[in-house]
Formats: structure tokens, C-alpha cells, sequence
């Protein structure tokens, strides 16, 4: 399934220089074909996240259109969006993203859950095995490293084999070796799986893995 | 995981958060539960009271000590006797537009070996009476007889058992209905063996006689008036003809009861209102703190699928059982505090004070967890409102 952006963008309101508003995205179009990794580096503050938020539907864009095969994500009402979106779409938020209350096997578990797709526990174990993290899998999230926080984050968007795959840093906080794992178990969801994926990262590894690679500065796309 | 079982963790494992939220609704429960349950039983106490007075005008011995006396019976229950000629009665009876007069006389028994308990008696006339014996009537089907007597409800004698006044026994035949009043300490006779224990009063020392005859005493006369005379008429005329007594309107009586008791009412229930207030006012803050607090954990929920419907609900959940656990332990709180002290409450007030019918209490408690829970979900609800209207993306992006 691919992600179409149709000459999308994101204005915020803020006093800059001469105008009152601040343009994070200026108007792109981009294609995420399914079964290939796509890469966005660039440095801080250009707008790398905010993209990939649009894309995730998690953000209402200022202007243009995001398609999700031949949906238009930002046409549907909230529940079917948010629907959609815990079928079809995994994401990896930068920073923490674990929910406190409930171990890290719980949060693993949670998105099927919630949309009537439980995966088996030992399926969610395996996850975490894979990820190296097996043994914290009853640990709550306060109890775990920004590394081993980060390999949840990722075992919790791959366990539902959703057919997009949107990751933000999704080895921010990882060492060399986790970095690797977390790459190649990407590239494989693309390769092997057929996943759309896409990575937004200040990582230069990840170009060992790109099959498209974009940079993004001052909200422009090169 | 439904948003259900997610709540149920949240709670559990959030127990400062869930407890802080808990103790907010139980105090709210509590003021109102027991508030109200207090105003509740002072105005089923009023209510009681007027059934029980039952008469328009009640004549009274002329000294104002008799009137003062008369209330206090009725209200808190004090011993006491006060008494005028029997023949007042009679004049009374000539009054035009007295359709009724049914004498009342009072004994107070004694704290002594000679008595069982230290009690009001009041002997009434079975045939003119009409404002005990329908009472009565309630709990015992026939008329009283020579040294038969019918209790209130918080005299300790139970029916079938011997109550020992001035050293002669009298059979107790009923225990009256509560009425919230003085008169659930007092002792009902006839009038006949309200006279044989009058003379063993005397014997023992206790003097009641304005006549050297003792029959021909009495203490109140309650009075019914003919329809179509106006009571404030018979009223005065009753002042002027009947000699060394005063007639006095049941109303006015209840009247001062009444406004004692809407002061309690009006105070109480502004106490109720800005508790109220407040615990509106503090549980927007402590929701618009936890939502504030919880923002990120709520946007993650959206990211992996949770609809605004959703996230709505998982948050109302959580305030409703927080709410709903609080209201519980209000009510139980105030039940502990109110029932416990319900004498100490009654004669603090010096008001007639009657505890509603259990349905009554039901219906009371069930309303006040369905006001304790609406004002969680209230607040909490505008706080879910706000948060499903932030764009979750927006939220990730400042926490990052």
C-alpha cells in the first residue's frame, strides 16, 4: 500500500520576522512505495517530524492531501481515521511513548487490542525477544532505558504487521549494535513483508538502508 | 484490553492519583448525603409534629412557664406538668365555633425506686379525644383501658411488659410510631388512670392540685373548630372567656418550629451549595492537572488507534468509577456519622427531628451518587473534551 502526499504543508502560528505565522512544511509531494525503506535526514527543526506525523494522519495538514492507497486519510471522520490507523499504520514517535500503567508486554500488546485484533502473548515475546528486551517484559516503562523504551516502541508498531510502517528516530537512542538489529528488522518488513516503510533520522547508517533517501531543511524537501 | 480493563489499570496502578480523586468525591458525597439527610429528617419531623397537634387551638394554664413547658415537651421531650381547673373545660365548650375540646393531663414520673423510668405521662379523654388515640390507633387497634398505657418509641418498655409509675404497674398495650418529637418519650393513658396515678403521686408526695380535688384537674385542652368560623376569632374568644388560661393557635406553635427549622434548612443547605461549588471548582483543577499530566500518554493512545470517542471514554470511565467508589464511601461516611449521633444531632437543634423511611434513604443515597458521579464525569469531561480536540501529532512533537 502506498503513502501519496499531495502538495501538503504545516503552518503554525508564531510571530517570524515580517509574517505571523511559521511554515514547518512548505508544500511537497512525495510517493512511500510498499516494499521499500524511504529515508528522511536532515538536521533539527526542519520539519522531518511534522511530516511524518501528517503522513500518520496524527496531524491535520494546513494545505494538500495525504492518500493512503485511494483514501483520503484527512477526509474520513475520527473513528474510521483512528481505525485506520490502528489496522493499517505503525508508528514510532521520537521520545517516550510508553503507556506508565502498564508493563512493557502490555504495551505491546495494546494497539490489537484496542482494535480487535489481540495478538497471542507469545507472539508479543517474541517481539521482545527479538528486540533483545524478552527479559523486561513485565518491567513497567519507568523501570526501562530511553534504548530499551525505544526497542518497545518498535516491537509495539511491527507486532500488528501493518502494512505502513512510520518510524521517527527510531534508533535515537539505541547503541551500534541495536541500531543494526533495529534497521535490518525494518528493511526486512519492507523487503520481505511488502511494508511501506518509512524513516525519519539523523542516523547516517540508515542510508545503509535506504531504497529512497530525501533530505528535509527549513520545511523544504530535496 | 477495552478502554475498560485500561481504566481499571490506570486506577490501580495510578492509587495517589485514584485515591486523591476518590477522597474529592467521597467528601462531596458526604456533605450532601448527610446533609441532606439531616434537613430531610427535620422537615419529616415538622410534618410530624403537625399531625401529631392535630388541633387548631391548644388552652394552656395562663402563666407563660406553661407555654414555654408545653414546647419543650413537644420538642425535646423534658418532663413536666402544669395544670388549671377542669372546669375550664367547659367554658371552653361554650365557646361558639368549638366543635371539639379534648382535655389532656400531664404527669412527670420520677427518677426514683417508685418509678421505672422518669417519663411524661399524658391521660387523655378515649371518648373526646382526637389527637392521640389516632396515633394510637396505629399500633393498637382498641381503645385504652383502666391502667392500660401506650408508649413512644424511645420509652424502654416493650409491649406485654409491667412499667412501674408511682409504685402502681401499668400494663403496656402499644409502642407508638416514631414521631421525631418529645412525645416518643411519653407515656399515653386514660384519663381514668391518668386520676388513680395522680392520687399515687400525691401519695408519694408530688403535688399537682390546684383544687383539693384531684380529678378535677387538667393541662391542655386541644381544640377543633367548626368549619366556616375563623380559628383567630374562636381564638380570641377563647382568651376572653375561659379564665386563667390562654389560648393559643397551633399555627403560631409550629410557625417559630418552622422558621427554627428553615434557618437549620437554609444553612445547611449553603453549606451543601459551596461544597458543592468548591468540588466542582477543585475537580476541574485535578482533572485539568491529570489531563495536562497525561497528554503525551493520551496522544500515544490516538497513535495506535484510539479514536477522540475513545479516549472520551477511557477518561469518563476513570472519573466514574473514581466518582462512583467516592460516592459509595461519601454516603457510608455520612451514614456512620449521621445515624450514630441522630439523639445528640436531634437535641442540639431542639428540633422536631424524624429519620426518613429506608425507601426514602435509598432513593436519598442513590440520588446523591448519581449527582456525585455527573460532577465527575462533568468535570472530567471538559478536560476530555479539550484533550480529544488536540491534534495528538502536535502533542508528540512538544514532548519529544
Amino acid at each position: 500500500m502506498t503513502i501519496r502526499a499531495e502538495n501538503i504543508s504545516k503552518r503554525y502560528f508564531r510571530k517570524t520576522g515580517q509574517a505571523n505565522y511559521f511554515e514547518a512544511v512548505k508544500p511537497l509531494s512525495l510517493t512511500l512505495e510498499e516494499g521499500a525503506v524511504t529515508v528522511l535526514m536532515g538536521r533539527s527543526g526542519g520539519g522531518k517530524t511534522t511530516l511524518l506525523h501528517m503522513l500518520s494522519g496524527l496531524l491535520t495538514p494546513t494545505g494538500g492531501k495525504v492518500w493512503l492507497g485511494d483514501t483520503d486519510l484527512y477526509a474520513l471522520p475520527d473513528a474510521r481515521l483512528s481505525r485506520l490507523r490502528g489496522e493499517k499504520i505503525g508508528v514510532v514517535p521520537q521520545g517516550r511513548s510508553a503507556i506508565d500503567t502498564l508493563t512493557v508486554l502490555e504495551n505491546v500488546l495494546l494497539p490489537g487490542r484496542l482494535c480487535g485484533q489481540p495478538k497471542s502473548r507469545e507472539t508479543a515475546l517474541q517481539w521482545l525477544d527479538t528486540l533483545e528486551i524478552g527479559h523486561l517484559a513485565e518491567a513497567r516503562p519507568a523501570a526501562l532505558s530511553g534504548g530499551e523504551l525505544r526497542r518497545m516502541a518498535i516491537a509495539r508498531a511491527l507486532i500488528q504487521e501493518p502494512q505502513i510502517l512510520l518510524a521517527d528516530e527510531p534508533t535515537g537512542d539505541l547503541d551500534d549494535a541495536s541500531t543494526h538489529l533495529a534497521l535490518s528488522l525494518l528493511q526486512k518488513a519492507a523487503h520481505e513483508g511488502g511494508k511501506t516503510v518509512f524513516l525519519v533520522t539523523h542516523e547516517n547508517d540508515a542510508r545503509d538502508y535506504a531504497d529512497r533517501l530525501y533530505r528535509m531543511d527549513d520545511g523544504a524537501l530535496r | 484490553m477495552n478502554a475498560f480493563s485500561l481504566a481499571i489499570k490506570n486506577l490501580i496502578r495510578k492509587p495517589g492519583r485514584t485515591a486523591a480523586l476518590t477522597l474529592l468525591t467521597a467528601f462531596l458525597a458526604l456533605s450532601v448525603f448527610g446533609g441532606s439527610l439531616v434537613v430531610g429528617s427535620l422537615r419529616r419531623g415538622l410534618g410530624s409534629l403537625e399531625s401529631r397537634l392535630g388541633a387548631d387551638i391548644i388552652v394552656l394554664p395562663a402563666s407563660a412557664q406553661s407555654k414555654v413547658s408545653f414546647e419543650k415537651l413537644l420538642l425535646q421531650g423534658t418532663t413536666g406538668a402544669f395544670y388549671m381547673d377542669a372546669s375550664s373545660l367547659e367554658s371552653v365548650r361554650e365557646v361558639a365555633g368549638v366543635e371539639v375540646a379534648a382535655p389532656q393531663t400531664f404527669l412527670a414520673s420520677l427518677k426514683a425506686d417508685c418509678c421505672a423510668v422518669k417519663v411524661q405521662v399524658i391521660g387523655m379523654d378515649p371518648a373526646t379525644d382526637f389527637v392521640v388515640q389516632p396515633w394510637i390507633a396505629q399500633s393498637y387497634g382498641r381503645q385504652l383501658t383502666y391502667m392500660d398505657v401506650a408508649v413512644g418509641c424511645k420509652v424502654e418498655a416493650d409491649v406485654g411488659e409491667t412499667l412501674r409509675i408511682y409504685d402502681e404497674n401499668c400494663h403496656v398495650v402499644a409502642r407508638l410510631a416514631p414521631t421525631g418529637t418529645g412525645l416518643d418519650t411519653a407515656v399515653y393513658c386514660s384519663m381514668d388512670t391518668m386520676n388513680h396515678l395522680l392520687a399515687a403521686a400525691e401519695a408519694k408526695g408530688v403535688s399537682h392540685k390546684i383544687t383539693t380535688d384531684s380529678e378535677d384537674t387538667i393541662s391542655a385542652i386541644y381544640v377543633k373548630v367548626k368549619d366556616g368560623y375563623d380559628i383567630d376569632q374562636v381564638n380570641s374568644r377563647l382568651n376572653g372567656h375561659v379564665r386563667k388560661a390562654t389560648a393559643v393557635r397551633t399555627r403560631s406553635m409550629l410557625t417559630q418550629v418552622s422558621d427554627s427549622l428553615a434557618g437549620v434548612s437554609r444553612t445547611v443547605s449553603l453549606l451543601i451549595a459551596a461544597v458543592w461549588v468548591l468540588s466542582l471548582i477543585i475537580l476541574l483543577i485535578a482533572f485539568a492537572m491529570m489531563a495536562a499530566e497525561r497528554r503525551r500518554e493520551f496522544a500515544v493512545l490516538r497513535l495506535i488507534g484510539t479514536s477522540r470517542r475513545g479516549l472520551c471514554r477511557l477518561i469518563l470511565t476513570e472519573s466514574g468509577l473514581c466518582s462512583l467508589a467516592g460516592g459509595l464511601i461519601g454516603i457510608g461516611a455520612a451514614a456512620a456519622v449521621v445515624f450514630p449521633f441522630t439523639t445528640l444531632i436531634e437535641t442540639q437543634l431542639g428540633l422536631p427531628y424524624l429519620t426518613p423511611d429506608a425507601k426514602t434513604m435509598a432513593l436519598l443515597a442513590a440520588a446523591t451518587l448519581v449527582l456525585t458521579v455527573g460532577i465527575g464525569a462533568l468535570a472530567s469531561g471538559w478536560s476530555a473534551l479539550r484533550l480529544s480536540r488536540v491534534d495528538p501529532g502536535a502533542t508528540l512533537r512538544e514532548g519529544a
